[in-house]
């Protein structure tokens, strides 16, 4: 397939990645090479496959609707790169 | 005494031939000399350690009957598993500040069975490479030429145990990433069967596909590790409510009347020395009883093409988390806060996670997710069965780990396809969530090579008895690299 820089551009945006001009013409080109490799699958005949997400056929385990945790907000806290009071500081949002 | 296995040591120990104060201030003499030349650590926490190999040899000599089965032996952890307290940045920009407040459920484990921890080792950013040549602490070299890549993504692990800087690391392995620097390194290194091993604390790359195993010199001393890191965990969804054998109980069985798989779509790819060498391998696994036979997995081509749309998806979406706010990397005077997660993402991500986030939010957006994303998982259906065939006729299955032997460092960073082909023999098995292990089998102009053995779902146990026992009549696992001395 034929992978546009612009929809490159787009993806890189989606996924809230910024990138120079140049990185996005290298990215661009690798990726165009990937798929190229992944397109092999479009080949393959899976009428009546059923797909397949996780190793584990089995249901998810459920756990009692309780606390467990105890109130770590601090250490958590700790690590962000800004905070004030009990709260992560973001630039202003709403105006 | 630092090309010593495991075993061994915890012997040494047992019978007070050395203590554990001893063994650790040693291995980090090691650490210190070669770490410089091998990049191999991030972190070093040589004063927890020293403190902590103290009270194992206080509470050896206190009670010995009762000591924990592996106190005071010293190990390394791949960067990506959390340890309260200490750094865990995952070899990237993004987490180069992040400090873990938590310890991931293998790092309780080992240090519930005694274990001392000196460090952490490098590793490709988030897991994601075969060379360790993404990681925003630079390359590790392999001990065996440092000119050659060690294999990746926990190549850190892999060399630290080959050049004798500790006897033994955990790694994590989504597409190979424990396998491959094992056989790079001249190693043995396991990679359990999914839900095994718990995940929890364990830095989300593909939840899917990733799984910690451990890695050491000899399949003996991979069961001890085991034995340390299985079992059921209530804080991972996926963790396996089965109980935990003791791996160390069948490794002297006798292999004879064992069927052993070997795939032809892998095999017809090998020639050369590399053939030469697998074949030796497999003559002494004939010679010991297993009977050698040809099998098929029919959709082997196609464990590249899926895995590289299954993990990236996977990937996109874990490590959309990173953006900048709660913990990580943070980029200077964002202006709002778009801005803020574009340059925090983009100032923080490696080229390698950069590429593959982009792959992944491409084959998961709207009108492209039936064609790649579903696709894909209907192509890993095909590769799991395949297995499940292949299991109905044959005990385990024997493969190349790798292509070749470790390749030389840059020679294939700036071409991602072909650096992604290098994993031909070990993804399919992540997609299928089985259990391998790769074992060393011998050398090719002075660069070890490894047989990779794979095994049915919980299998580990008749792994290790056949590694275990082609080590018992052989020993390539008991080289060294001279240079390390």
């Amino acid at each position: 397939m034929t992978l546009s820089i612009k929809k490159v551009q787009e993806t890189a945006y989606l996924a809230r990645i910024a990138m120079s001009d140049a990185e996005l013409n290298r990215c661009h080109h690798e990726i165009e090479q990937i798929f190229t490799l992944i397109d092999q699958l479009q080949a393959v005949d899976t009428k009546g496959i059923t797909p397949l997400a996780h190793p584990q056929a089995s249901q998810q385990r459920t756990v009692a609707d309780k606390v467990t945790e105890s109130d770590q907000h601090e250490k958590f806290q700790a690590l962000a790169p800004a905070k004030q009071l009990d709260y992560y500081l973001v630039p202003q949002v709403i105006e | 005494m630092h090309f010593k296995s495991l075993t061994e040591l915890k012997l040494a120990l047992h019978k007070k031939e050395v203590s554990s104060h001893e063994l650790v201030s040693h291995y980090l003499k090691r650490i210190e000399r070669f770490n410089p030349q091998l990049n191999a650590f991030i972190t070093v926490t040589g004063e927890s350690a020293l403190q902590e190999a103290q009270k194992a040899d206080t509470l050896r000599a206190r009670d010995p009957e009762n000591a924990p089965p592996l106190l005071g032996l010293p190990m390394a952890h791949k960067d990506l598993f959390c340890t309260d307290g200490v750094k865990t940045s995952c070899a990237s920009k993004m987490l180069d500040n992040f400090i873990a407040p938590y310890d991931a459920t293998v790092v309780t484990k080992c240090r519930d069975t005694g274990l001392i921890t000196l460090g952490k080792t490098n590793m490709d950013e988030f897991a994601m490479g075969s060379s360790n040549e993404n990681s925003f602490y630079g390359p590790v070299l392999n001990p065996w030429n440092t000119d050659y890549v060690p294999g990746g993504s926990s190549g850190g692990s892999a060399a630290a145990v080959a050049a004798g800087l500790v006897p033994a690391a955990t790694g994590t392995d989504t597409g190979g990433s424990i396998r491959q620097p094992a056989a790079l390194c001249g190693l043995t290194g396991l990679k359990p069967t999914y839900g095994r091993v718990s995940r929890y604390g364990m830095v989300a790359f593909a939840s899917s596909l990733d799984q910690g195993g451990p890695f050491a010199k000899s399949a003996e001393d991979v069961a001890l590790l085991l034995n340390a890191m299985a079992g059921f965990d209530e804080r991972d969804s996926t963790s396996l409510n089965v109980p935990v054998e003791d791996y160390t109980q069948h490794l002297n069985r006798s292999i004879a009347g064992l069927k052993i798989g070997l795939p032809k779509e892998y095999f017809s790819h090998v020639s050369g020395p590399m053939q030469k060498t697998l074949e030796e391998a497999l003559k002494v696994l004939e010679k010991l009883g297993a009977t050698l036979v040809e099998i098929s997995l029919p959709h082997a081509d196609l464990a590249i093409p899926t895995y590289y749309v299954l993990a990236p998806a996977e990937c996109s979406s874990n490590l959309s988390r990173y953006d900048g706010v709660r913990y990580g990397y943070r980029c200077e005077n964002p202006r709002d806060l778009n801005d803020l997660y574009l340059r925090s993402r983009g100032e923080g991500f490696g080229t390698e996670v950069k590429r593959r986030i982009l792959i992944g939010t491409y084959v998961l957006s709207a009108g492209y997710y039936d064609a790649y994303y579903l696709q894909a998982q209907k192509t890993r259906q095909l590769i799991k069965q395949d297995f499940d065939e292949a299991f109905k006729k044959v005990d385990a299955i024997a493969s190349p780990t790798t292509p070749t032997p470790a390749f030389k460092i840059g020679e294939k960073v700036s071409d991602p396809v072909t650096m992604y082909q290098c994993d031909i023999y070990t993804l399919a098995l992540n997609l299928a969530g089985l259990p391998g292990l790769s074992m060393p089998a011998g050398f090719i102009n002075g660069l070890p090579v490894g047989l990779q053995l794979m095994g049915h779902y919980m299998q580990e146990s008749k792994l290790l008895n056949i590694a275990h026992q082609y080590q018992c009549h052989s020993d390539w696992h008991q080289q060294h690299p001279t240079a390390m001395e």
